[in-house]
């Protein structure tokens, strides 16, 4: 009897434990899905952060953000850069004011739609640019805490919450051609759904960004 | 087919639409004025305009071109009244010649966009335009030039 008892209260603890589970793992896929307006940020708080956990993640996807076919376009200066050796743009290219160049010297001017075939030649998409002045979400140089503060900060992401930020790393065609980037150039050091995967659980884990 | 204006002229190509524009412009359409040079965007003597921005045409498939407005150097105006026409006759720019039309065009952007440029300003607009033989000097000169032709029209 004493023993029916004991597995009837493990029993009732499990539930609880399922369904405190499933609803927080419920309220954080509403938090995606309703564009990530809700804060993310709480709702992961509140699922134990681990703030260990988090910045071993970060520092997981940290190299692709600093590799060339990602800072290349995330320049502390204002020329985009080029190559596996990060050298600065050729023909004196600059940001501009919108991230796309000045006057006859504009992305799209030389660059398509999408890669054009052979070594050395053009890559392309249609979004082809570096970020605003306003906002130029550098990479270069950027230590991993300081990156990861950067990306966490709306005032310097584009007003990105976690879960947006996430949507963009996961989605972005253009963040998407660092893995398409044509011939003879190098890939980031993830593939991208490692990638996703470490930034996914850097967000799981609270966000806490590497010292 | 593919339809375009070029030069205000409608146009309909049956070239493949990854065709580089360059070549239809040249061999279909027979306008040779815009010059091959490298062939991967690095020399700006291919230079055109499509809805007035500059292009490498070189390296801009053909389908880029679909509904919109090419100006050649052909079309910058007819009768050589342009200002910066006028500037590179009255200057004397070109050596051998080859690159001029890839420069003028990107010029024509950097006018439009601004009629009075520094120094600064022309050097980032045609840093994209190489010249072998070296006439960036006599170029500099004659987009300084063509600001002023440009002014004293509209003063007129």
């Amino acid at each position: 009897m004493a023993n029916r008892i004991k597995w009837q209260i493990l029993a009732a603890l499990a539930l609880v434990g399922i369904a405190c589970a499933s609803l927080a793992a419920w309220s954080q896929r509403s938090a995606f899905a309703n564009g990530g307006r809700s804060s993310l940020v709480a709702t992961v708080a509140a699922a134990s952060p681990d703030d260990a956990a988090a910045q071993s993640a970060f520092e997981r996807a940290y190299p692709v953000f600093v590799s060339p076919r990602c800072q290349n376009c995330h320049p502390s200066g204002d020329a985009p850069l080029q190559g596996d050796d990060s050298h600065v743009h050729t023909q004196d290219v600059k940001r501009g004011t919108d991230g796309h160049g000045v006057y006859g010297m504009r992305c799209q001017t030389c660059h398509q739609d999408a890669n054009l075939p052979g070594a050395n030649m053009p890559p392309g998409n249609p979004k082809w640019g570096l970020p605003s002045p306003q906002m130029k979400m550098i990479f270069v140089g950027r230590t991993a805490g300081e990156l990861c503060r950067q990306l966490k900060d709306p005032k310097q992401n584009g007003g990105r919450n976690l879960a947006q930020i996430l949507t963009h790393v996961a989605t972005d065609d253009l963040v998407g051609w660092g893995w398409n980037p044509g011939d003879g150039r190098t890939l980031p050091p993830l593939n991208r759904p490692d990638f996703v995967a470490a930034m996914q659980e850097w967000v799981n884990d609270g966000a806490a960004c590497p010292k | 087919m593919i339809s375009f204006t070029v030069n205000g002229k409608a146009v309909s190509v049956a070239d493949p639409p990854s065709t580089p524009l360059l070549w239809v412009i040249r061999d279909s359409l027979k306008l040779t004025g815009t010059k091959y040079g490298c062939g991967m965007a690095q020399c700006g003597a291919c230079t055109v305009h499509i809805d007035g921005e500059a292009v490498r045409s070189c390296v801009a498939p053909v389908s880029r071109a679909e509904g919109k407005k090419i100006t050649t150097i052909e079309g910058i105006s007819p009768d050589l009244t342009h200002p910066l026409q006028q500037a590179w006759i009255e200057i004397d720019v070109p050596q051998c010649g080859y690159c001029q039309s890839g420069q003028i065009m990107s010029a024509a952007v950097l006018l439009a966009e601004n009629s009075s440029p520094t120094d600064t300003d022309i050097d980032e607009a045609m840093s994209g335009n190489i010249c072998r033989c070296g006439t960036y000097p006599r170029i500099r000169q004659a987009i300084h030039r063509a600001s002023e032709i440009k002014a004293q029209r509209g003063a007129k």
